[in-house]
């Protein structure tokens, strides 16, 4: 009778270990897990058109866009540089001056994400002499030429924003006041390499810190 | 009566009696090491990925920093995986003909995401979050490895519970300054007193709460 029962028990012992694949994968979407029931088996979803998700209404054009307010129909100028390229050269859209207060924490944010994004490229200088170009990308111009010197603050967030050329947008990774942050830091590199010949730095004492909460961060 | 058993029964019996006591304690060992061996942890195996991405080359190499491609790590509980546009801001350029990297270009023209082999995956009755360990001081390198060195990425800690829980209990052992964070190749030479600081400058609570079951079943 012992034995008969201690067997059973056994028996049974082996079907309990079959419960736990229930709890390890369980039928919840989890970040980046395979979906069987959306057509394209991706369990993470795009919004569909039109959604605006709370706080990120965006409503102010010149944060989120660097561009100014009311400039449609836009002329640009371009000259041709050395090696046959057209460049732009007038930048009359783009807002001249930060829509935040640029502080030292501003431009130490700035210093960190541009380490992130923009030195495997640009280099740690903003020369264009980064690690990927040496090995085969195309040179970035650099920034320490009296074009980019004297580019409004906009046409720096417009480029990481939308891209430029051969340069993709970074729009996806990097969110709109660390983009600012990134534009102060350039500016500070700007500075570094060439202390006399640059316009003073608009800094604009009334601007409100954006509350990153409401729409600013993601 | 004839006796039964020889005399030499008893000796066996006794014998019988230490062998069943260390044969319990060896199934017991070899269980329990079992449970923790690569074969059921899935420890220091490669596995199979649809492209052949080496992290030895672009980190180690180029120098790329996690968050390029990581980019969540440090604001979400998954790390998140870069999209086939991340791989483009560069290939576009570079090896752009490699048949190594056909899959990635496939990807890019239909839209289709690259479908990575997970390598570290907890059952999901565990929650773990990245973006706090990232933030308090606990360096990727610290559950990782060496990343940087690896031509394949495989997952050197066992992920489980005790692993855990051997630094939950004593945090201040692994945390390191906020600037070698993403450094994977940091040795760790803090002394007891700067361990000490870290942790309270990071804030990190009492063991008693990181280990209380619902800190990592909720
Ligand atoms: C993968 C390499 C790469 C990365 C990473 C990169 N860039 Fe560029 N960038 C380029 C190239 C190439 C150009 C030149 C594009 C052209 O003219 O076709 C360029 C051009 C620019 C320009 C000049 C635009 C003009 O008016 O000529 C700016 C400003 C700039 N990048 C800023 C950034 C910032 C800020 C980041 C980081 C968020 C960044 N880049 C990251 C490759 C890169
Ligand atoms: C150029 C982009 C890129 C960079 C930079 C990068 N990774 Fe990755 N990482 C990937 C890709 C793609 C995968 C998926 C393929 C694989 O597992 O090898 C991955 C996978 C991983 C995985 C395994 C994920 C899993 O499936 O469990 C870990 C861990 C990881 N990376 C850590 C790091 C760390 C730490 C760094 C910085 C030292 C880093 N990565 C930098 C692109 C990158
Ligand atoms: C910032 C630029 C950059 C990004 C982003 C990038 N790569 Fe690369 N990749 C390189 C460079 C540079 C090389 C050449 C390797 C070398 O010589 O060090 C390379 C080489 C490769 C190779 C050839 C084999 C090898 O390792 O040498 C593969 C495959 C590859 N990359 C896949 C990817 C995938 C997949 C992604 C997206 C997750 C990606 N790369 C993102 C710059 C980049
Ligand atoms: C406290 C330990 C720990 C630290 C520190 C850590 N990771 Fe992870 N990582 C994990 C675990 C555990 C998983 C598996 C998560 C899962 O299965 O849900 C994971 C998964 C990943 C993945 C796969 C995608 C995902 O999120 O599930 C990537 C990529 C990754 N880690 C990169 C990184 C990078 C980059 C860093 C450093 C900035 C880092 N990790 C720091 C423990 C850690
Ligand atoms: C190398 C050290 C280390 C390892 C390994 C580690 N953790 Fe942590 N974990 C920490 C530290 C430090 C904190 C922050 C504690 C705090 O906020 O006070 C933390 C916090 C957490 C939190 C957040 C707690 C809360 O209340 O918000 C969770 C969840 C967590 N860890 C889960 C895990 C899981 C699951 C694993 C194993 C897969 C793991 N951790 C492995 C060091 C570690
Ligand atoms: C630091 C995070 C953490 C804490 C705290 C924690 N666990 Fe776990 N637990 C884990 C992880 C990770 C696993 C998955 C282990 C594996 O995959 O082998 C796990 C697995 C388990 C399992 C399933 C074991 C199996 O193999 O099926 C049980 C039961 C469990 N935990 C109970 C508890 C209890 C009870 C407590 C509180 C005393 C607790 N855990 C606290 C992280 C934690």
């Amino acid at each position: 009778m012992l034995r008969s029962s201690f067997l059973l028990i056994s028996a049974l012992l082996i079907f309990t270990s079959a419960c736990r694949y229930d709890m390890q994968d369980q039928p919840k979407y989890k970040p980046y897990k395979k979906s069987e029931f959306f057509a394209d088996g991706r369990a993470s979803r795009d919004l569909p058109a039109g959604v605006v998700p709370r706080g990120f209404l965006r409503d102010d054009k010149s944060f989120f866009t660097g561009k100014k307010e009311g400039v449609t129909n836009v002329q640009v100028q371009t000259t041709t540089d050395a090696s046959g390229n057209t460049v732009v050269t007038s930048f009359p859209d783009a807002i001249e001056e930060f829509p935040i207060p640029v502080t030292k924490e501003l431009i130490d944010r700035g210093q960190e994400r541009y380490n992130i994004y923009c030195i495997v490229c640009h280099g740690p200088t903003g020369n264009g002499d980064g690690m990927i170009v040496r090995r085969g990308f195309v040179r970035p111009p650099t920034y320490h030429d009296d074009r980019l010197r004297n580019a409004p603050v906009g046409h720096f967030y417009d480029v990481i924003t939308n891209g430029w050329g051969r340069m993709n947008g970074y729009a996806e990774k990097i969110q709109p006041a660390d983009r600012w942050a990134i534009v102060a830091y350039i500016r500070a590199l700007q500075y570094s390499q060439n202390p006399n010949g640059m316009k003073p730095l608009v800094i604009s004492e009334n601007k409100v810190a954006k509350n990153v909460e409401k729409g600013g961060n993601r | 009566m004839a006796q039964v058993f020889h005399k030499s029964a008893n000796t066996i019996a006794k014998a019988s009696i230490a062998l069943a006591v260390i044969l319990a304690g060896l199934s017991f060992y070899v269980v329990t090491q079992l449970a923790r061996s690569s074969y059921l942890t899935g420890t220091y195996l490669e596995r199979q990925q649809p492209v052949q991405f080496s992290h030895k080359h672009h980190v180690g190499d180029d120098g790329i920093d996690c968050r390029y491609c990581h980019t969540t790590v440090e604001t979400t509980a998954s790390a998140g995986m870069p999209s086939t546009q991340t791989c483009m801001n560069c290939h576009s350029q570079i090896w752009a003909d490699s048949p190594y990297l056909e899959i990635v270009r496939a990807s890019y023209r239909e839209n289709k995401p690259i479908e990575w082999e997970r390598v570290h995956d907890l059952p999901e009755y565990v929650y773990f979050n990245h973006s706090i360990h990232v933030n308090k001081g606990i360096g990727c390198s610290s559950c990782h490895g060496d990343v940087a060195n690896m031509p394949a990425v495989y997952q050197v800690n066992t992920l489980q519970m005790e692993w855990c829980l051997s630094c939950h209990r004593n945090p201040e052992e692994f945390v390191r300054p906020k600037e070698e964070i993403y450094n994977t190749a940091w040795v760790n030479n803090l002394t007891p007193e700067e361990k000490k600081k870290l942790k309270e400058e990071y804030k990190i609570r009492p063991a008693e709460m990181l280990t209380s079951c619902s800190t990592c079943h909720r």
